[in-house]
């Protein structure tokens, strides 16, 4: 899926390709254009010059909802006007599906609840959306996702409102779907360890442009880091797990 | 209690209400009639004084009523989807304060000329609508190639105060009588006395409402927000163009027939909400069918409280509303 685009605005000339099975993490220090980037992914923002193709075709030539059953999106933030039930949001997932005055039937039912199952919210389900805490609303809203039956999923900053359990619980979600269900995972992160964890192939993005792309073991380098955050970082393997573990370690000023 | 299971108590059980309240308003009134000279076709009509009251007072009035109840309250239900704002009203988007200038210009000019028979007010105040819902519709389509909800809120707000300003230096300006004839139009009013401006109506309300049965699904979304919507499938800029001109066609129709009646469409919308939850394919329907039962108990009120004096029925929405509307802010706070 490559994604050209030239807009002086947020991103410039960037070219990214999110092959199929992987999990892709999209780096990058704040406004550097990765919120753009999944929305032009995502489809629901055109890029000025250039075009987001899907399996070849461009995404501009499909209907929204032939978009919306392939690719699903977990938003950095949902704010409800209306109060609604976790279940009531885990079906509006199921809208792509669904004809003009279709109701949700067995089979919606069973997405949806097998979608809460996978994110841990089953127990949730009569619950008001608007009573949950910060982390089990991101897992809704991540289950809602999954009910579009979609076979990429893009997460924006899908751990920044949790904590250390939710962010492993989240984490640990994200390679279970690409691992069993093979879905192609792209997620924008400030946090360098998650994507060692759960990524395989890595954009960074620094002012709209792309200053490094491939796997994770290639381009997580403490000169990368550098030159993403202007931030000295140790870059280590971890004995245990086997992953790179990030540490920073001191801000570094870029010479004006 | 999932959608359909919702909607097939819903749907009966608030329909039986208004079917009920629409049978039972005419045969109420501040002059007792007997139902069986009502029906009794051996009276002559000139002398039967009963089927008069029923048929030319009362029948059009609750008719009228349950047909304006419907449009407004089904309008609020859209634009708080729309704008995502719970205190968004028919009224919010400058098509009322238009709608409102057109039938004081109608007045101010003694306008008589009406076109296939309707009057010349409600010609005037519909038209008035179209022309609000028009620029409205430019300001807030010109900014942005989608429809912004931002622009549309302020350009609405904007054009209601410009208008409202309109219709004080129009009224300034008539002599006493016409004055008076604007200051009882904009109370609202729902005695319409014959079937006509009904007949006329109907198919502009119907119209919206058919457009608005394309909506549900796409507003639920909408009140998550337009990325979040459009990630879900929804065609975000279609869906918000049908809800902005349903939602405006069935106020500015709904005032072309009664005037600009209050809180109609806020109140229904909210108290529907604590009683069915807020799935639109079931919000919709029950605020149609409760604004028609609604605004009929209120218009019964305002002819029967303080008989014979009528009351406009506006007053009466108002008096209900308001105390409702700040109970409902202050519940949310």
């Amino acid at each position: 899926m490559p994604a050209g685009l030239s807009s002086h605005h947020v991103l410039d000339n960037v070219t990214a390709v999110v092959s199929p099975r992987r999990v892709i993490g999209i780096l990058g220090p704040n406004g550097s254009g990765k919120t753009t980037l999944l929305r032009l992914l995502s489809g629901t923002r055109r890029p000025a010059s250039g075009e987001v193709s899907l399996d070849g075709t461009p995404l501009h030539r499909l209907s929204r909802r032939a978009v919306a059953r392939r690719i699903a999106v977990v938003a950095q933030e949902t704010q409800l006007t209306f109060e609604y039930s976790v279940m009531e949001m885990v079906l509006m997932g199921r809208h792509p599906h669904l004809g003009m005055f279709e109701l949700e039937g067995p089979r919606d039912f069973m997405v949806a609840r097998d979608a809460l199952r996978a994110t841990g919210t089953a127990d949730l389900e009569r619950r008001q959306f608007n009573t949950l805490s910060g982390g089990e609303k991101q897992r809704v809203v991540i289950a809602s996702a999954l009910a579009q039956s979609s076979d990429i999923l893009l997460l924006d900053e899908p751990t920044a409102s949790l904590d250390l359990a939710y962010q492993l619980e989240v984490a640990a979600l994200i390679s279970t779907l690409n691992a069993e269900r093979g879905v192609t995972i792209a997620i924008s992160t400030h946090d360098l360890n998650l994507a060692a964890s759960v990524c395989h192939d890595l954009v960074m993005l620094r002012e709209g442009r792309v200053i490094t792309t491939g796997s994770v073991a290639a381009v997580l380098t403490p000169a990368n880091i550098r030159a993403l955050y202007d931030v000295h970082a140790d870059v280590q393997v971890h004995a245990e797990s086997g992953r790179l573990v990030v540490v920073p370690v001191a801000r570094v000023h870029a010479p004006q | 209690m999932n959608v359909r299971q919702r909607l097939a108590v819903v749907v009966p059980g608030f329909g039986g209400v208004t079917a009920l309240v629409l049978l039972i308003a005419p045969t109420l009134g501040s002059t007792p009639i007997s139902l069986s000279n009502v029906f009794d076709t051996s009276i002559p009509w000139a002398d039967n004084v009963d089927a008069q009251i029923f048929f030319v007072a009362r029948l059009p009035r609750v008719l009228a009523g349950a047909l304006v109840g419907s449009a407004l309250a089904a309008a609020g239900v859209v634009l708080q989807a729309l704008l995502r704002n719970p205190l968004a009203t028919p009224f919010t988007l400058g098509v009322s304060a238009s709608a409102a200038l057109g039938a004081m210009l109608a007045i101010a000019f003694d306008l008589d000329v009406g076109i296939l028979g309707a009057a010349a007010v409600p010609v005037a105040s519909f038209v008035g609508s179209l022309v609000g819902t028009a620029m409205v519709y430019l300001l807030a389509t010109r900014v942005n190639k989608a429809l912004s909800t931002n622009v549309l809120l302020l350009a609405g707000v904007t054009l209601n105060t410009f208008f409202s300003a309109l219709i004080t230096f129009v009224q300034y300006l008539i002599d006493f009588a016409d004055w008076y004839r604007t200051a009882r139009w904009l109370l609202g009013n729902l005695d319409v006395s014959s079937f006509n401006p009904i007949l006329a109506s109907m198919p502009l309300i119907g119209v919206s409402l058919a457009m608005v049965a394309l909506l549900p699904r796409a507003l639920n979304l909408l009140t998550l927000g337009e990325d979040v919507a459009a990630a879900r499938g929804v065609d975000v800029g279609r869906a918000q163009r049908i809800a902005f001109l349903s939602a405006s066609f069935a106020t500015g129709a709904a005032i072309s027939l009664a005037g600009p009646i209050g809180f109609i469409g806020v109140v229904v919308p909210h108290l529907v909400r604590l009683l069915v939850g807020s799935d639109h394919r079931v919000v919709l329907p029950a605020s149609i069918l409760f604004g028609a039962t609604f605004l009929v108990i209120c218009d019964l009120i305002a002819r029967t409280v303080m008989a014979p004096i009528e009351l406009p029925v506006g007053i009466v929405t108002a008096l209900v509303g308001g105390p409702v509307f700040i109970w409902l802010l202050v519940r949310k706070a």
